[in-house]
């Protein structure tokens, strides 16, 4: 692998060049964290999309219908569809792009699919760069759908500008509209398959929900869409709402801090990462003895932790 | 910790609309470890190539059960070669008939499957190309 070849490859365009540095990154090759630094310069300039929700609403189908209306306004497409890995064989099924094969041929998109490799939270450990690549390969706009998300699958929001949660009829009633989690972090509701019967009252329990938090004026009022991606219906006025949403963080200075709040997000992983490898390594003998103390019970998990932590500290002179 | 995974393109070119072999194979490879890209149905030779690029794939295996093979498997061979993609292998799955398979064999196909073959020799014969 030759960094400088990538490297240069991405910013002329090269779509094998970022698929080959996708790979090195989700393989954590040891040359990965070189190009990711270089790249970080080139980033900053895309819009990033987060679109989530429970399996089978229709993430994927949405997000074909929303890559073919920004392409109709002459926008560049960049698609990250994460997919879950098999927790037993490390093997994954990615089908995502299956309700995407009419974009595939499209030179101005660019689709890749991730599958998590046992990271929790809803997308991949190496999503986040990936969508770095993506935005330093010159793509106005970045779609990330997560993998279909339970209640707690939220890592998209440290990662998107504007989160779009999309929900189907029928999901539930009103409690499970106003639980902690994935009610929590959308931007903008869609209600897909809204052919289905209850969608109105659907719209109604979320609405609800949303009139329940205490809203300065001039603060975003989350919407509630109806669409139907099936049908093609509500994906102008999606696309629309999501580009309303846009200039709204930049009028109000809240792009800069999201931005911020997502570098801040990306360095703590980083960091909490390199600590773990350089702290603990089963390898040496003394961390041997940890894991024996823990197995027979003499210590507990706090202990060994502050065990291993107990070696850095340094003295207060 | 470097973890280099084995990617895979499952692909349906062409009319025929008989996937259950494909899913199969899909869901063995996903046994055996790897990533499996399904594509789902009627895909041209410019679609697959392009998917197998973006996703960079190591191995595209191609299911066609419509007789159309001696047309889109050297379409297929002709579109990785312009982009430069030869170094991603390739294997076929369906039925081929035995003077057929020869000919593929010629254009560099050595991984003809029918019906019968067991995953575990499509598994061991997409470890031994890709070589990861």
């Amino acid at each position: 692998m030759n960094i400088e070849e990538l490297y240069k490859g991405i910013l002329e365009g090269n779509r094998r060049a970022l698929a080959k540095s996708i790979s090195a990154i989700e393989d954590q090759h040891p040359k990965c964290e070189e190009l990711m630094s270089r790249v970080y310069k080139h980033t900053g300039r895309a819009h990033i999309i987060g679109v989530t929700g429970p399996p089978g609403a229709g993430k994927s189908t949405l997000v074909d219908k929303m890559a073919k209306e920004f392409r109709d306004r002459g926008r560049t497409i960049g698609i990250v569809a994460v997919d879950p890995t098999s927790p037993f064989t490390g093997g994954a099924i990615l089908g995502d792009r299956i309700r995407m094969s009419g974009l595939s041929t499209d030179k101005h998109i660019f689709i890749r699919s991730m599958g998590t490799r046992g990271h929790l939270g809803g997308l991949a450990r190496a999503t986040s760069d990936v969508i770095r690549l993506m935005d330093a390969f010159g793509k106005d706009v970045v779609i990330v759908e997560t993998v279909g998300a339970g209640q707690s699958e939220v890592d998209i929001v440290e990662n998107a500008h504007t989160t779009v949660v999309v929900e189907m009829p029928g999901l539930g009633d009103d409690i499970q509209a106003i639980k902690a989690g994935l009610f929590e972090i959308a931007n903008i509701f869609v209600i897909n398959k809204s052919d289905m019967e209850g969608c109105d009252r659907s719209v109604r329990e979320i609405q609800i929900m949303l009139e329940m938090s205490p809203k300065s004026p001039d603060e975003w009022e989350v919407p509630v869409l109806k669409a139907s991606a099936r049908d093609n219906t509500g994906i102008k006025e999606l696309t629309d709402t999501i580009d309303r949403h846009y200039e709204y963080l930049k009028q109000n200075n809240l792009l800069e801090e999201l931005k911020y709040k997502s570098l801040k997000y990306n360095f703590q992983e980083i960091l909490k990462e390199k600590l773990m490898d350089f702290s603990f390594d089963e390898s040496r003998k003394e961390d041997q003895n940890i894991l024996k103390s823990l197995k027979s019970g003499k210590i507990d998990p706090y202990t060994a932790a502050e065990n291993v932590i107990s070696r850095f500290k340094v003295e207060k002179k | 910790m470097s973890d280099d995974k084995i990617r895979v393109l499952v692909a349906k070119p062409g009319l025929d609309g008989h996937d259950r072999g494909a899913k199969v194979v899909s869901r063995a490879l996903r046994d055996a470890g790897f990533e499996v890209i399904y594509t789902g149905l009627h895909q041209s030779a410019e679609q697959i190539v392009e998917t197998a690029i973006q996703e960079d794939v190591d191995h595209i295996g191609l299911s066609i059960l419509s007789g159309a093979h001696m047309t889109l498997v050297p379409r297929v061979v002709d579109l990785l070669r312009e982009n430069k993609a030869e170094d991603i292998s390739l294997s076929i799955g369906g039925i081929i008939p035995d003077e057929d398979k020869e000919a593929l064999n010629k254009i560099g196909i050595d991984g003809v499957f029918g019906p019968g073959t067991d995953t575990k020799d499509i598994i061991a014969f997409i470890k031994k190309k890709v070589g990861k």
